[in-house]
């Protein structure tokens, strides 16, 4: 357990096992997205209320969760950064960091799409999307502050605690549409109960929520590499990686 | 600036207890801001000015004024605390004090506390005793001004803990502004949706307790969780240089 623990933090180890894994996380990431895109938007029932309007939820709530658990994720990261210092939870932060913004961008975007046919406006300063447009500044307030500072270690670590400190807001999103009487319908999914829609309308949902996770490990998995090789390209296996292609 | 002017803090002693450390840290930095009074009206006259520019901005009906009012004192008040906190460390920081801080056996989040208790003292306190004057400006009533003051006096100490935190990180970075007020920003935006809420509250007559009570949280999780936060961006951002 330990020695896994190690070898976790070691980035040459990482960057060796995650080649072995990333075609598969790609190839299940685009079948689960393709099947479950594909089978809300052309399939799936219509919404007895909405029409075929309601269908931009099979992308706009995958987009809103992976949003937030992009966060919870860097969040975790950046407290192993701080206490345990090892160097992949580092790289991870800074790599996902703008594929959260992006996320998080699209989500608001296709909500603004979404809220232009159901509620008659583009946007509305509502609970929900007021907290999500400051996970967007907390997106853009990490990159600033990475790009900020110019010694690698020290910009982790204050990036760290910043992503710490906005941890606060992800519960605030989260029950915003329980707290506060706002336009913005519940969650889709809870873990306790069962989905208020039918199943043929949940299943390519949850299908594509499962796919875009696992595309977003991929794109995490490439971009860390990335970063892995810019960091130790000092390194000699970083050396011989480059002129054999292989680790 | 003159070197010899500013106080020495008396700590050099592990013997001194960490209250009396806190007390140090305060009244040194109490008195370094009265030898400087300019920076010590400069926040206050942001503050002002930026309320001034609402009427003559937008319109200077009652009506609106009425309306509008209270957001506009929180967010004038949350701009000056703003632009004031770049000097919460950077002075100590450039002369070397701040690392003398940080060296102290004393624990670093406890003299973290005093400074920005000190700073919201300078900063904080006289805008809440400001905002009658301008409340009675902007033709709000009696009522909301006292709710104003009342949210921006348990509101303005969450800015300065909040903004600790801030200015610990972007401490010694060339652009420390702006970048400071991008990071902080959209930490302060609950606490504004709050205070003006509790305003908008009063003004309905509808009870203000379970606002008021989310503020008090709001203070209570700010003054125990951030000077954790500060003190250790703060030892980040000294081994930086």
């Amino acid at each position: 357990m330990w020695q896994f623990f190690h070898k976790l933090g070691s980035p040459k180890w990482f960057f060796g096992i995650s080649t072995r894994f990333m075609p598969w996380l790609l190839m299940s990431g685009i079948v689960l997205l393709m099947a479950g895109v594909v089978w809300g938007l052309a399939f799936a029932p219509k919404d007895y209320l909405q029409g075929n309007s309601y269908r931009i939820i099979f992308i706009h709530v995958p987009t809103a969760f992976m949003a937030q658990s992009v966060y919870i994720m860097m969040a975790s990261a950046a407290l192993v950064t701080l206490v345990w210092r090892m160097k992949l939870a580092d790289v991870f932060v800074k790599a996902v960091t703008p594929v959260g913004l992006v996320l998080t961008f699209l989500a608001l975007f296709t909500g603004a799409v979404w809220g232009k046919p159901t509620w008659g406006t583009w946007w509305i300063w509502d609970a929900r999307l007021t907290s999500m447009l400051i996970l967007l500044f907390l997106y853009g307030g990490v990159i600033a502050l990475d790009r900020a500072i110019n010694d690698e270690k020290s910009a982790a670590r204050a990036v760290a605690v910043l992503v710490l400190v906005g941890v606060v807001n992800i519960p605030i999103i989260k029950y915003s549409v329980e707290w506060w009487n706002t336009l913005h319908q519940p969650a889709t999914f809870k873990l306790t109960e069962k989905p208020s829609m039918p199943a043929e309308m949940w299943v390519p949902l949850l299908l594509s929520v499962l796919g875009l996770y696992l595309i977003f490990g991929w794109l995490a998995c490439v971009r860390m590499q990335t970063e892995i090789l810019s960091r130790e390209q000092r390194t000699r296996w970083v050396k011989e990686f480059v002129l054999k292609g292989k680790v | 600036m003159n070197a010899e002017v500013r106080p020495v803090i008396p700590l050099a002693r592990s013997s001194v207890g960490a209250l009396a450390a806190m007390k140090g840290v305060f009244s040194r930095d109490m008195k370094v801001a009265f030898r400087q009074r300019q920076d010590l009206l400069n926040p206050l006259l942001f503050f002002i000015m930026v309320v001034t520019l609402f009427p003559l901005g937008v319109s200077p009906e009652a009506s609106f004024l009425r309306e509008a009012g209270a957001g506009i004192l929180w967010v004038a008040a949350l701009l000056s605390v703003l632009l004031s906190l770049d000097h919460l460390f950077r002075h100590d920081f450039d002369d070397g004090t701040l690392e003398q801080l940080v060296l102290q056996p004393q624990p670093l989040f406890l003299l973290i506390l005093a400074k920005t208790m000190a700073h919201w003292m300078l900063t904080g306190l006289p805008l809440v005793i400001l905002t009658p004057v301008l409340g009675v400006m902007v033709h709000l009533d009696g009522n909301s001004i006292a709710v104003l003051c009342l949210t921006l006096l348990i509101g303005t100490p969450v800015l300065s803990l909040i903004g600790a935190i801030g200015a610990a990180l972007t401490l010694g970075l060339r652009s420390a502004g702006v970048l400071l007020s991008l990071l902080i920003i959209p930490l302060y935006i609950p606490v504004l949706i709050f205070g003006t809420g509790t305003v908008a509250a009063a003004a309905e007559g509808a009870s203000v307790g379970a606002y008021l009570a989310l503020m008090g949280a709001f203070l209570m999780l700010a003054l125990t969780l951030a000077p954790f936060a500060a003190a250790a961006a703060l030892r980040i951002s000294l081994s930086n240089g």
